[in-house]
């Protein structure tokens, strides 16, 4: 169902229209209430005047997450505390996360947008969503809740975990959606076997999955297991959220971009260059209508690319194609995103020694597992095993609670970790998606 | 009064253990005695040898983190009781064992024990008290 009629399906001449109005409006609010924006359109000789079409972005410098992380926590915030009401974080490269805001609009805005992308992915106010995205500073939960009132559906505010409390929610309450990140969707298919509940007899329809790439394969295996159609759907918090684009259960080939919130360019992630529709490369966003945190040409670090062509559900909305990797080194673990550099904080802070360390990615069950190895070194050393013992202990503590993601810690010898000309391999992803 | 020992930290593969005896043997380092503690991911093998600083050297060199820790090494009586009751003076005056393992050799008709105890002046001048023999560590080496 398209939620929307008037802007999902509307002329991509009006659309444009639109869009540049309302860039223009954007362009002159970061320049007047956020000094980072200023001080960037002077050193490049930019004034907002000079924004007069869709083609003069391209002028504008992008936006790095290390720019937001120097105008930790709340200087990229264009409007006084006092409007914003609501605040949410993502992990940032090291131990600083990344703190976004919103404006009633924004929250408004929001749940809009995830109204038209539960709609898109099959759903209506006759459903019940079964919503096991985490809730918090995250934005998946409560993106997904919010957007689920928004469209008149009711809303199982499950969140995360106790895997067999949950299906014994399906089982009763039978909900009609589901919405979680794809392995979660996969773990609960193996939990509700063991439990000897069948999806078959559970009620289904239609199932919205995202936060951590996938593919096809999987697709396939969740529509079999779980008995349901799958789409995708896109965002991140830098730019709204969940919402910031969403699979229609019509197509499932491409999801559609809210052209209406969001302008999408694909550059080259080394020269900068935008690239021509249908080429791979770095996905770049910049919001037109959000109040409290907007972005203008921010880098994703996803790679993908765009698609013009037209859509059997009648969206005009642009499509992107499913996220194919990082240009970082980002590891997403349960939905969680995870920097090594992160790790490697935690692991500089137990011992001021350089660690060398690697992190060895799986899936089992279909969760995600990580392991950290530890190379054992003359400072971390201890002739009393109960010392080794309690340091692999506190380290994997103190991950938990910086990153908030369970990690295995183990200890080995020195010069075991592989190496590639002399530099340790930070990461093994052994998880086949 | 007091020994050194020779710490070494091992992953619980097959062969580390053979590779460390190797490696000693080759330098020509003679393994007075030796215990083992794991886990299931890994252990810390300790050593007392008759060369530490050759010993050190050589698994320094093929990549081992070696480290050097003060231990007492006691004579126990060889009778039933004898263990118990070095233990037992340890024990009144509060001094915790950590851990410790037998020697191979006698000292004369004694067995040789090493503790690994934090206070090892406290526990020596107890154990000296009571006219417990603390052998001292050159003559460790060479029993």
């Amino acid at each position: 169902m398209i939620l929307d009629i008037g802007f999902e399906t509307m002329p991509r001449e009006d659309l444009e229209a639109i869009i540049l109005r309302r860039l223009k409006t954007t362009i002159d609010r970061v320049y007047s209430n956020i000094p980072f924006y200023r001080k960037k359109f002077e050193e490049n000789n930019l004034s907002p005047n000079d924004i007069q079409s869709l083609e003069d972005l391209k002028r504008i410098p992008f936006t790095t997450k290390k720019d937001l992380r120097d105008n930790y926590p709340f200087g990229m915030f264009a409007v006084p505390m006092e409007t914003v009401v609501r605040i949410h974080a993502s992990s940032g490269t090291t131990g600083k996360p990344t703190v976004v805001g919103y404006t009633a609009r924004d929250v408004n805005t929001w749940a809009e947008l995830m109204a038209r992308s539960l709609a898109a992915g099959g759903a209506t106010r006759e459903d019940i969503i079964h919503n096991a995205y985490g809730y918090g500073l995250f934005t998946g939960g409560l993106g997904i809740h919010y957007g689920a009132e928004k469209l008149g559906a009711s809303v199982i505010p499950v969140s995360g975990g106790n895997t067999k409390r949950q299906i014994v929610i399906m089982k009763d309450f039978g909900p009609t959606i589901l919405t979680a990140t794809p392995s979660y969707a996969l773990h609960l298919a193996e939990v509700a076997e063991e439990m000897g509940v069948s999806f078959k007899d559970l009620k289904f329809k239609y199932g919205i999955f995202g936060a951590e790439p996938w593919s096809e394969k999987m697709r396939e295996e969740i529509e079999r297991k779980l008995n349901l159609i799958a789409v995708d759907i896109y965002g991140l918090s830098e730019v709204i959220g969940p919402g910031v684009a969403i699979e229609c259960h019509e197509a499932k080939r491409g999801l559609h971009i809210f052209e209406d919130h969001f302008i999408p360019e694909i550059i080259d992630p080394v020269s900068g260059e935008v690239l021509p529709y249908g080429e791979t490369g770095e996905l770049v966003f910049t919001t037109i209508t959000k109040e409290a945190f907007p972005v203008i040409r921010y880098r994703t670090r996803d790679i993908t690319s765009l698609n013009p062509e037209p859509c059997i559900c009648g969206r005009t909305h642009i499509r992107m194609n499913r996220v194919s990797g990082r240009t970082d080194d980002m590891l997403i673990i349960r939905g969680v995103n995870v920097f090594p550099s992160q790790i490697e904080s935690v692991l500089m802070e137990m011992d001021a020694a350089e660690p060398h360390y690697q992190l060895v990615v799986d899936r089992e069950d279909n969760l995600d597992t990580m392991t950290v190895l530890l190379e054992v070194g003359e400072s971390l050393f201890s002739d009393e095993v109960k010392h080794l013992q309690n340091r692999e202990k506190k380290i994997a503590t103190n991950i938990k609670d910086y990153l908030g993601v369970s990690a295995r810690v183990k200890l080995v010898e020195p010069k075991t970790i592989a190496r590639s000309e002399g530099k340790a391999v930070r990461v093994i992803d052994n998880r086949k998606i | 009064m007091r020994a050194e020992q020779i710490s070494v930290f091992l992953e619980n593969k097959a062969g580390r253990l053979a590779e460390v005896t190797a490696i000693l043997g080759e330098a020509g380092v003679n393994i007075r005695a030796l215990a083992v503690a794991d886990t299931s991911d890994f252990g810390v093998l300790r050593l007392i040898v008759d060369d530490n600083a050759k010993a050190v050297a050589s698994l320094k060199n093929h990549g081992f983190t070696v480290s050097k820790t003060d231990v007492v090494a006691v004579e126990v009586e060889d009778r039933p009781g004898g263990l118990h009751r070095i233990l037992g003076i340890l024990h009144k005056a509060e001094i915790n064992v950590e851990y410790m393992y037998a020697f191979v050799q006698h000292s004369g008709k004694n067995a040789v024990m090493i503790f690994r105890i934090d206070n090892i002046a406290d526990a020596v001048k107890i154990l000296q008290e009571n006219s417990v023999t603390v052998i001292d560590g050159d003559k460790v080496y060479t029993l």
